[in-house]
């Protein structure tokens, strides 16, 4: 019972990370252009 | 082109495209702020990796440009640019890549947020269900009584931001429904959540042992991953058919009364104005011709598939394409008094067979929601009477509605469908929304527009008196720089090579091409033009052009428009299937009958005006024939909106695209009997899980009546029930892989008549 106190807080805040990341994720853009993002990386970096 | 005002028409293609976007880019641009505005270009060509980088660099090198990127996904380019004297000519520049660019409709482009709000709650209800699922084993493996409660409470609070978050979708639609005194399937399941929920609550404060929180949660998670493959079904199908040019003229070059020209957007032209068309132009307004005399291509106007030549004086109806020479027209009617803006009322007219059909998934839960009510209302009294334990009668009552829940009947509509669109997809077809493919499922008639729909409407050289290659490349060098159709048919056949030009080119619309090689005269197009020959006795077959050269006849070429691939094939597929095929064309009564003669069917009308065709459909179906309306002209449009489901391919009409419900993107018209095929099985799979839904329901409910049903009972028997439902809609993806070989062996044979 004890371990359950602070295991399940713990529990839940790394699922709550996991959930929060992929929230962050969408909102910033990041499934916008599935398919651009899958030629941009063969795409060599302009030189700075 | 032509001769006495050469380059005049470049001038004009100039103009027009970088005039256009000053007032419409400023309007169709976004402020973000500081001065940067946001441009969101639709820029059809993208397709690779290259293109990227070539326009992301340029545009980025360009002044005043911010920064460029480009989505590959839905084609588009967001241009930020810093507000100075000038917006960047952004449009010109890509143009100059070879990525003509359009702006893109802001107003129409809400479908996104729909998307992202939906994985929100997605991602919201699959965590809260997994974790609570967690939780529940550790309850159902028998947890001791305060762990017990502890875990159930953690459940509670899990669920309360799933059920805000994710029940909102739900809870919403059946408001709505109810408000409009409809049932959906929503309202059972809002009833069920909320029920399940408030309950479990209940028995957690009085520390009791069954809690449905897991069951209430995972409920939501599924029946959104169907409400998600839905949507997302949807949404590319929009944005597949958004990305198809424009065809519709948006503005026009108009001269004004002291000689200075201005483009001008379509709704500010007015009758009276002298506008500028320059070939390949389509016609903005109704209006006359002043001067000049061209070629017109009609085919989406009125299904005509010979070009008409206009001469001063001539109609101009709105849509048309000018071929060969620049001319300058007379307004005679406003845009919103156009033949196109006539289509349009026509349309709004129309009853949709849309409008009319109601999906089979609100059907059911027509039914099913006033039973499964029904059911639980009862076994709430019969306990009652029985026992008196008003807890335990409240308990079993709500146990009947959790398990009854239709998360097999929510998912079994929309799984089929997805799949079914996936399928369709890679054949290349594009379906708008799944009711069109219920309803496809129950035509037992096609009509078919025949120039662009049957047709591909394009002229193919048939066959030549001397096959000469000497005689094609001649023909090709005076053809070269000609935008008619027998030019281009011509051109296409010889290929991509670099033909040396005649001098003095001329095109005589109406006639031919004239051109100079040393001191002979050459001639192509009509044969007593070309060859001098005054009696009029010579009776044309079909479409020639003969090639001259000082009026003596070299060789003839035959041409002839072309039926699309496989259109024999699939009206005897769809004949077949116990369908009726039929035409409804605007082409003249020979054309059609011989097209109709071709593919073996004998029910057609020639010669029909948009109105008529919209009539005889309506007539079709009030006499109670589901249509099919497969057309890809404007003056399709009208009768693709009445049919009870309609197909357009991807060359047809803005207006008729977005009239249809499908759109097929490729040649072949096989497309047709392809989709109708795979509604009819998405249609048997749809009332199969339906029929495993309602077993299931026999199965379950008795126990529920009896109150045997624990949380983990509920449990095992809805996530079965839907895994079921799901495998049973995969067997549309596999059974397709044995289809296609029994089903083209037999008409390969035969199609190959028809092309003689």
């Amino acid at each position: 019972m004890n371990t359950l106190i602070y295991l399940i807080p713990v529990a839940l805040f790394l699922g709550g990370l996991g959930l929060g990341g992929f929230l962050w994720s969408l909102k910033s853009g990041q499934y916008d252009d599935l398919e651009g993002a899958a030629h941009r990386i063969l795409e060599d970096d302009e030189k700075p | 082109m032509s001769c006495c005002a050469p380059g005049t028409e470049s001038a004009l293609d100039l103009n027009a495209t970088s005039a256009l976007p000053e007032d419409e880019l400023r309007a169709g641009s976004r402020e973000l702020g500081d001065g940067v505005w946001q441009t969101d270009l639709s820029v059809p060509a993208v397709h690779c990796g290259a293109c990227i980088s070539t326009i992301e660099q340029a545009l980025s090198k360009m002044d005043g440009v911010v920064s460029a990127r480009v989505n590959l996904s839905t084609r588009r380019v967001a241009v930020k640019w810093q507000d100075g004297n000038a917006i960047p000519a952004f449009v010109p520049a890509l143009a100059n890549l070879g990525y003509p660019a359009h702006l893109f409709d802001i107003t129409a482009d809400g479908s996104d947020k729909e998307m992202n709000r939906l994985l929100k709650a997605l991602a919201i209800s699959g965590f809260a269900a997994t974790n609570i699922m967690l939780l529940s084993v550790s309850v159902w493996s028998g947890a001791e009584s305060a762990t017990r409660d502890l875990f159930h409470w953690v459940s509670a609070l899990i669920a309360i931001p799933a059920l805000i978050w994710s029940g909102r979708i739900f809870f919403s639609s059946a408001w709505t429904a109810l408000r409009h005194g409809r049932t959906n399937m929503d309202v059972p399941i809002s009833i069920g959540i909320t029920l399940a929920y408030c309950m479990s609550i209940y028995e957690t404060i009085h520390h009791g042992e069954h809690a449905y929180f897991d069951a209430a949660v995972s409920l939501l998670f599924f029946l959104l991953i169907g409400r998600t493959l839905d949507h997302l079904m949807r949404e590319k199908a929009r944005v597949a058919v958004k990305g198809l040019a424009r065809l519709a003229a948006r503005g026009a070059l108009v001269e004004q009364p002291d000689g200075s020209r201005s483009w001008m957007p379509v709704g500010e032209i007015m009758p009276g104005m002298h506008i500028l068309l320059a070939a390949g132009e389509r016609v903005p307004v109704d209006g006359k011709v002043e001067t000049g005399s061209s070629e017109l291509d009609c085919a989406l106007i009125t299904g005509e598939s010979a070009p008409q030549t206009v001469m001063p004086c001539g109609d101009l109806r709105a849509g048309t394409l000018n071929l060969i020479a620049p001319l300058t027209m007379v307004a005679t009617a406003r845009a919103d008094q156009s033949f196109l803006a006539e289509m349009i009322r026509l349309m709004e007219a129309a009853e949709g067979g849309k409008a009319r059909y109601r999906r089979i998934a609100d059907r059911a839960s027509q039914l099913y929601a006033p039973v499964v009510h029904l059911t639980a209302f009862l076994s709430f009294l019969g306990w009652m009477f029985a026992t008196g334990d008003w807890h335990r009668s409240i308990t079993i009552a709500i146990a009947v509605l959790i398990i009854t829940c239709p998360c097999a009947l929510g998912l079994a509509v929309p799984i089929v469908q997805v799949v079914a669109a996936r399928r369709l997809f890679e054949k290349g077809i594009m379906v708008k929304d799944g009711s069109a493919m219920e309803r496809l499922a129950e035509i037992n008639t096609v009509v078919f527009d025949k120039t662009g729909t049957l047709t591909l409407g394009k002229p193919r050289i048939l066959a030549t008196k001397a096959s000469d290659s000497a005689h094609y490349l001649a023909a090709a060098r005076l053809a070269q720089n000609s935008r008619h159709p027998l030019s281009v048919a011509l051109l296409e056949e010889v290929g991509a090579i670099k033909l040396e030009p005649f001098t003095n080119v001329i095109e005589v619309p109406g006639f031919g091409i004239e051109g100079h090689s040393g001191p002979c005269i050459w001639r192509l197009g009509r044969r007593d033009w070309a060859t001098s020959e005054t009696n009029g006795t010579f009776e044309s077959r079909g479409t020639e052009a003969v090639l001259s050269c000082d009026g003596k006849e070299i060789t003839t070429f035959h041409f002839a428009d072309q039926l699309r691939p496989d259109a024999y094939a699939a009206v005897a597929e769809l004949a077949q299937n116990g369908l009726h095929p039929a035409i409804l064309s605007g082409d003249t009564s020979r054309a059609v009958e011989q097209t109709a003669r071709q593919l073996g069917i004998s029910n057609w009308l020639a010669a029909m005006l948009p109105a008529e065709k919209l009539q005889k459909i309506e007539e079709l179906s009030t006499s109670g024939t589901k249509t099919l309306m497969v057309g890809d002209g404007l003056n399709d449009a009208p009768a693709l909106r009445a049919a009870h489901v309609s197909m357009a391919p991807a060359t047809a009409a803005d207006i008729g695209r977005n009239a249809a419900d499908f759109v097929f993107l490729r040649d072949s018209l096989s497309a047709v009997p392809f989709a109708f095929d795979i509604s009819r099985r998405a249609g048997k799979l749809i009332r199969e899980n339906f029929a495993i839904a309602v077993i299931y329901n026999f199965l379950a409910v008795p126990l529920a009546v009896m109150g045997y049903v624990t949380p983990l009972v509920a449990a095992l028997a809805m996530s079965g029930s839907s895994i079921l439902v799901v495998a049973n809609a995969m067997r549309l993806m596999r059974g397709e892989r044995k289809k296609p070989a029994n089903s083209t062996r037999m008409p390969v044979g035969i199609s190959m008549e028809p092309a003689e």
